[in-house]
């Protein structure tokens, strides 16, 4: 199929392969910011088909994941409402809040839908005009542009019933975070190709410069991360630190001109708390002054919630690559996908999630057969 | 309910019922061991975990099952609310072996629903019961007040005799075993998701929607000893493999390459971030036979249309007992979980 099975050829995957284990001459940890390219190396075993010398960290690139406690509470709180349908991407459903999650809210009774695209939670609010329709803008820059259009038609169409909880992030201030931190043991980053389509490359190019540091724009299919780790390499071994592009169909230097023309109208930046890393400063989005109406955080004033201590995850150390999900006291034994402390157990791209089924390699004999 | 009646067992982290509870995933296997089987008592003794009972009756055996069915929209791509809930019943019952014989159909119709409808339905059942040859033979109706049932839930249950020497069960996978597969995956819940309010989308696929029973008394004419059949419903394959491995604790492995994936199938789960194994069947089904029982069993299993594109997927082994590991088509390896409940598409 077109755009998939091409990018997932074992031929091809296996040159790339074999050019990967005869470039690479040392240990290097390379880190994919992006869970969707989590997703993909866990999906397809490439991590095992790697040489040994190339490690793999799992990046903060899940929305779910980082998206704060605080914020969830606050949808939480608006969801519970008798006079609102809260609508969100299904990822959110199970993430626990501070004592509870939607899909809980939904089994008391709150009117808790998901939607596959913002706009239809538009349609759902011309539908209920006697109903507050609130949407949960999670997600990165790859995400925001619908956010920011729905948003755009609402205004358009007069909608005064619909609003949106924002919790943008995005990604460059968290890579330059990752990079500076003195813990870090990234070589090379392997860039969000998605960000990269809405926003382009330009915002990479002092990170890679101030730091040293390789990153690779790459795509998700197994092929595409394959090639962005064969550059990353290339460029480890022959000591280059620069933005290259492994994602060329997907994304130009400039981005999406009209989409960010867009993001620049409807958002600005603000800091933001990414849940396990703490605050990032200018790393998130929030409605700018021009539509701070449909600001469901201000329409619903949950404005100052603060929560409790920490359970004891350790989910920030490994978004930030310091610890492997399975160094986590609590992994695999008070926290499983079933019973999950933090949102990287919970989401098919976080870490700890993918790392849970990776841990049980262990007990698992793979070459029998 | 008795006043003060507590899980003996708490279900952690949910004190209501959640939708992902009726997924067919772990949750809804927590809530069978940690609630119905506590609270039945000895009266669930002889409770077994596959989808019909096979009780002694005389000198023979009676497969037993019900189901409810839910679906919406009630009518969908290749199928309707009323041939699911025929053909699912008569598939558990072929899935133990069994002859089915006869169904109870009972209604529970929401205040308001057509007539139209509710015949366009009622017909969809009595046809699909010729087709699978079996009859239907008593029921039940009830109404409830609009906004209550999504138009109507439909509950089944049948009956069938299990033909003598035919032993069909989990626990008996053994290493060494072929799996064989029927026919291409994803295809029902593809199909009804695609025209569900909000998400649709266009495509010519059909839901897979089939009476078993007829593939499988050929498969039990070519080799009676058959070891593990399973209808591969919600949870989709994933399941279907994951449930007979931790049940006969052997391990089972499978290459990726061999299973058919409609072209439709990957293109809807790629973009809606669902893997195509968990992805549900209504007319799909897994055959764990010995190994030189393959080639006759597939053979039977070609001559029907359902079963045209049957193959062999993987084994049985004895290594990794409960846990099933599919060889992806790069040649690296993952272990195959179940889905945890609802399935959840991805954000990005």
């Amino acid at each position: 199929m077109k755009y998939l099975s091409e990018f997932a050829d074992p031929d091809l995957a296996a040159l790339l392969l074999t050019d990967i284990a005869e470039t690479v001459t040392r240990p290097w940890a390379l880190m994919e910011v992006c869970g969707g390219q989590t997703h993909s190396i866990i999906r397809h075993g490439l991590d095992q088909l790697l040489p040994a010398e190339v490690e793999l960290i799992h990046g903060p690139g899940c929305p779910v994941c980082v998206t704060p406690v605080e914020i969830i509470d606050q949808g939480l709180e608006i969801a519970e409402r008798h006079d609102v349908i809260f609508c969100s991407f299904g990822d959110m459903l199970r993430v626990p809040g501070s004592s509870t999650d939607l899909f809980s809210v939904r089994a008391g009774g709150g009117d808790v839908r998901v939607v596959y695209s913002p706009l239809d939670a538009l349609s759902i609010a011309e539908e209920h005009p006697s109903k507050q329709v609130v949407f949960f803008a999670v997600g990165f820059e790859t995400t925001a542009p619908a956010n920011a259009m729905a948003v755009h038609q609402a205004r358009d169409r007069g909608l005064t019933n619909f609003s949106m909880l924002v919790s943008h992030v995005l990604v460059p201030p968290a890579i330059e975070a990752i990079a500076a931190s003195p813990d870090s043991r990234v070589d090379a980053f392997l860039a969000a190709g998605h960000v990269c389509t809405v926003m382009g490359t330009a915002q990479y190019e002092p990170v890679a410069a101030r730091y040293r540091v390789p990153i690779i724009v790459t795509g998700f299919e197994p092929l595409d991360v394959l090639d962005g780790i064969r550059r990353a390499i290339q460029q480890l071994e022959g000591g280059r630190a620069e933005v290259e592009n492994a994602y060329p169909r997907a994304v130009r230097s400039d981005g999406n001109t009209v989409a960010r023309a867009m993001l620049e109208e409807v958002f600005e930046t603000t800091d933001r708390d990414w849940r396990g890393i703490g605050p990032i400063p200018m790393s998130g989005w929030r409605l700018s002054a021009a539509y701070r109406e449909f600001d469901a955080e201000l329409r619903f004033a949950v404005h100052d919630r603060r929560i409790e201590a920490n359970n004891g995850c350790r989910a920030g150390e490994v978004l930030q690559g310091v610890i492997k999900p399975n160094q986590c006291e609590a992994f695999g034994v008070r926290c499983t996908p079933r019973h999950p402390m933090g949102a990287t157990m919970v989401s098919s791209e976080g870490a700890c999630a993918a790392y849970y089924r990776y841990r049980r390699l262990g007990e698992v004999d793979f070459d029998h057969g | 309910m008795a006043e003060g009646w507590t899980c003996p067992v708490p279900l952690r982290d949910h004190d209501r019922i959640t939708i992902a509870h009726g997924g067919g995933g772990l949750l809804t296997d927590e809530l069978i061991t940690h609630l119905f089987l506590p609270a039945f008592g000895a009266a669930a003794s002889g409770a077994t975990p596959t989808d019909s009972a096979v009780l002694p009756f005389g000198d023979q055996r009676v497969a037993f099952t019900t189901d409810s069915y839910v679906v919406r929209p009630l009518f969908f791509p290749g199928g309707n609310i009323g041939e699911l809930a025929v053909y699912g019943t008569v598939n558990d019952l072929a899935m133990a072996g069994a002859e089915p014989m006869a169904l109870s159909t009972a209604f529970v119709l929401e205040e308001g629903v057509e007539v139209e409808v509710l015949g366009r339905v009622a017909q969809a059942m009595g046809e699909a019961a010729a087709l699978a040859g079996v009859q239907l033979v008593t029921g039940d109706t009830k109404v409830v007040d609009a906004g209550l049932a999504d138009g109507m839930y439909i509950t089944t249950a049948g009956v069938g005799l299990v033909p003598k020497d035919v032993d069909i069960r989990p626990e008996r996978a053994t290493p060494g075993d072929k799996v064989i597969l029927s026919g291409p995956i994803g295809r029902h819940g593809t199909a009804v998701l695609s025209v569900r309010e909000g998400l649709e989308f266009g495509t010519d696929l059909q839901s897979d929607c089939a009476p078993l029973n007829g593939m499988v008394h050929a498969m039990l004419a070519a080799r009676p000893d058959l070891h593990v059949l399973r209808d591969l419903t919600r949870g989709g394959l994933a399941s279907g493999l994951c449930t007979i491995a931790e049940t006969a604790q052997i391990g089972i492995r499978y290459t990726e390459a061999t299973v058919p994936i409609p072209p439709e199938v990957q293109a809807a789960c790629g973009f809606l971030g669902l893997d195509p194994a968990h992805v549900a069947n209504e007319g799909t089904m897994l055959a764990i036979v010995a190994p030189d029982d393959a080639d006759a069993v597939l053979e039977a299993m070609h001559a029907h249309d359902i079963g045209s594109h049957a193959v062999v997927i993987g084994e049985v082994t004895e290594q990794n007992p409960g846990v099933v590991v599919a060889r992806t088509p790069l040649g690296g390896h993952r272990i195959v979980d179940r889905p945890l409940g609802e399935q959840l598409p991805r954000i990005c």
